[in-house]
């Protein structure tokens, strides 16, 4: 916790530095650009990480809750053996594993489900609507083609419907998706960390006369490290920003795609989410700054 | 101040120094001679911790060198005014930032210092060229930036390695003339040169001390003078 507090305290006088401390290292060519646009580059490849990484979870969520409980029994037969056949349907929906609870729906129940398809006055008792048993799963589900075999020996009209079974592998690829997304946005962080440290390492070493003549005159390792870290976490931030703000435009002016590209309409943000890639240039900040201040302290420590 | 213990020194081949025992105490006033390549610079940097003996003790300020961390000796260079033999400066700044920087880099508030700057670079005649960068100066105008850089803290120490090696006789002795007010002032001051004329000239107006290192070790010198 003191570290925490400590390194909080560096970080504030880091920025809030005087604009004179940061001219006694040289400004150096190469090193800087290249932190701009590490920065840039990897901020702008993290806000698109981002959003699949968003877009693929919310898919994976709502095809998963989609599947839960959602398979049925349809039993059609003729009325007097109706009843006989849902009862045997569900005893052997009961003994059956993976299953948690099964139940015959009301007339009722149906009825407000056909509403919308045949309007207000259908007259049920007119039409053979078949009976429906509402299955709720659990864990991986019933054995699909055991209960298949056995519905169709013990209840001839019964039919297992488990129409949104197919999306079942969807889900695990929404969700291997997102875990490579996440998986993106770790791999840019520590490339942004190895970059960095190098680009800090290269500044470093080619301002070693400057180091030695600010030593020379009484200047402490501290105030060192600070030029080069004020400078680094200055430019990893500008860098970041620009490229989330180019990324965020992109994905604002995705073609919205129909229905049957809801995957492709999906990568985006939405409402607050939007927020989450003003974090990025923080992030690429702080990372800049821890970096650099690890790069400057272990170079100050070796040479004497 | 400084003290110097059986000190000995090598680069990592034969010895450069041994044995050397050197006092400078509060306000005295030291020459070093001795031939080019006898180790004046090296005897310089064992004082300012550039480097570290490689035998006996030395002790700045009282403490010893060998305990000091890099923050110790930042603190203990605020209080040594150092002229480098080959004067390093921070190219890409003016003479004038180049003379405040120890000022800056130790924190203190610029402006109490600006007279000060514009004093000693009056001194030592360098007005003109305030804004001028250091590569842009000739030799004997750097090696006086860096006396005035040395003396912008008001140091109690002044390590000078050859202060006047560049410049005409007349401003040696204006540089040298400035030494001696600082002494007068209570500054204790080590200046190594070649110069034996220089020291012929200081003698009667400054109780000065003349070393030679001689084979590795410092003998009395300037007897002759
Ligand atoms: N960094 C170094 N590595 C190895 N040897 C060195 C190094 N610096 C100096 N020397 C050697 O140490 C010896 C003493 O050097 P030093 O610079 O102290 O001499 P000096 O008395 O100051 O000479 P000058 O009058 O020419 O300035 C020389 O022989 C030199 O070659
Ligand atoms: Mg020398």
């Amino acid at each position: 916790m003191s570290k925490i507090s400590q390194y909080w305290q560096i970080a504030q006088d880091t920025l809030s530095g005087d604009q004179n401390a940061d001219r006694v290292v040289p400004p150096s060519g190469y090193t800087a650009s290249l932190t701009t646009f590490v920065s840039f580059a990897m901020a702008f490849l993290t806000v698109f990480a981002l959003a699949l990484f968003l877009a693929t979870g919310r898919l994976a969520d709502r095809w998963a809750t989609e599947l839960a409980g959602t398979s049925t029994v349809r039993i059609s037969a003729p009325a007097g053996q109706m009843d006989a056949q849902a009862k045997t349907v569900l005893g052997i929906l009961e003994t059956t594993p993976g299953i948690a609870s099964a139940r015959l729906m009301s007339e009722d129940e149906q009825r407000r489900l056909l509403t919308p398809w045949f309007g207000v006055d259908l007259p049920m008792d007119n039409l053979p609507i078949p009976s429906l048993v509402e299955i709720t799963e659990e864990g991986v589900g019933p054995d699909v083609n055991g209960l298949r075999l056995r519905l169709q020996a013990e209840a001839p009209g019964a039919i297992l419907d488990d129409h949104t079974r197919w999306r079942r592998p969807m889900v695990k690829a929404a969700q291997r998706l997102r875990l490579l997304g996440g998986l993106s946005i770790g791999l840019i962080v520590g490339s942004t960390i190895a970059m960095i440290t190098l680009a800090a390492q290269a500044a470093l070493s080619a301002n070693g006369q400057v180091i030695s003549v600010l030593r020379l005159i009484g200047a402490r390792d501290n105030y060192i490290a600070k030029a080069f870290v004020r400078r680094f976490t200055i430019r990893a931030f500008l860098g970041g920003l620009i490229g989330s703000l180019i990324a965020m435009l992109f994905i604002y002016f995705l073609p919205a795609v129909a229905e049957e590209g809801a995957f492709l309409t999906g990568l985006g943000f939405q409402g607050v989410q939007w927020l989450l890639p003003l974090f990025i240039p923080v992030i690429a900040a702080i990372i800049a700054f821890v970096s650099t201040r690890f790069a400057a302290n272990s170079k100050l420590q070796r040479t004497a | 101040m400084i003290e110097l213990k059986r000190a000995g020194f090598s680069y990592g081949g034969g010895a450069i120094l041994a044995d050397v025992d050197l006092h400078l105490t509060k306000g005295s006033f030291h020459f070093l001679t001795g031939p080019s390549g006898s180790g004046k610079s090296t005897l310089m940097k064992l004082c300012y911790q550039a480097l570290f003996p490689s035998a006996g003790t030395i002790k700045v300020f009282g403490k010893d060198v060998r305990a000091m961390t890099h923050d110790d000796i930042a603190i203990i260079r605020r209080r040594i005014g150092v002229v480098h033999q080959d004067c390093q400066f921070l190219d890409h700044l003016s003479l004038a930032e180049n003379v405040l920087m120890p000022s800056q880099v130790s924190g203190r508030d610029l402006n109490d210092d600006l007279q000060n700057m514009n004093q000693l670079l009056n001194w030592v005649g360098l007005t003109k060229q305030i804004n001028s960068l250091p590569p842009q100066l000739s030799g004997g105008e750097r090696q006086r930036a860096a006396l005035a850089r040395a003396l912008i803290l008001s140091p109690d120490v002044i390590l000078a390695d050859e202060p006047t090696g560049n410049v005409d006789w007349e401003m040696g002795q204006k540089l040298l003339n400035l030494l001696i007010e600082l002494n007068k002032m209570g500054k204790t001051i080590l200046i190594a040169t070649h110069d034996m004329n220089l020291i012929r000239v200081a003698k009667p107006q400054v109780a000065a001390r003349v070393l030679r290192i001689q084979d590795k070790r410092i003998v009395a010198g300037g007897a002759d003078l």
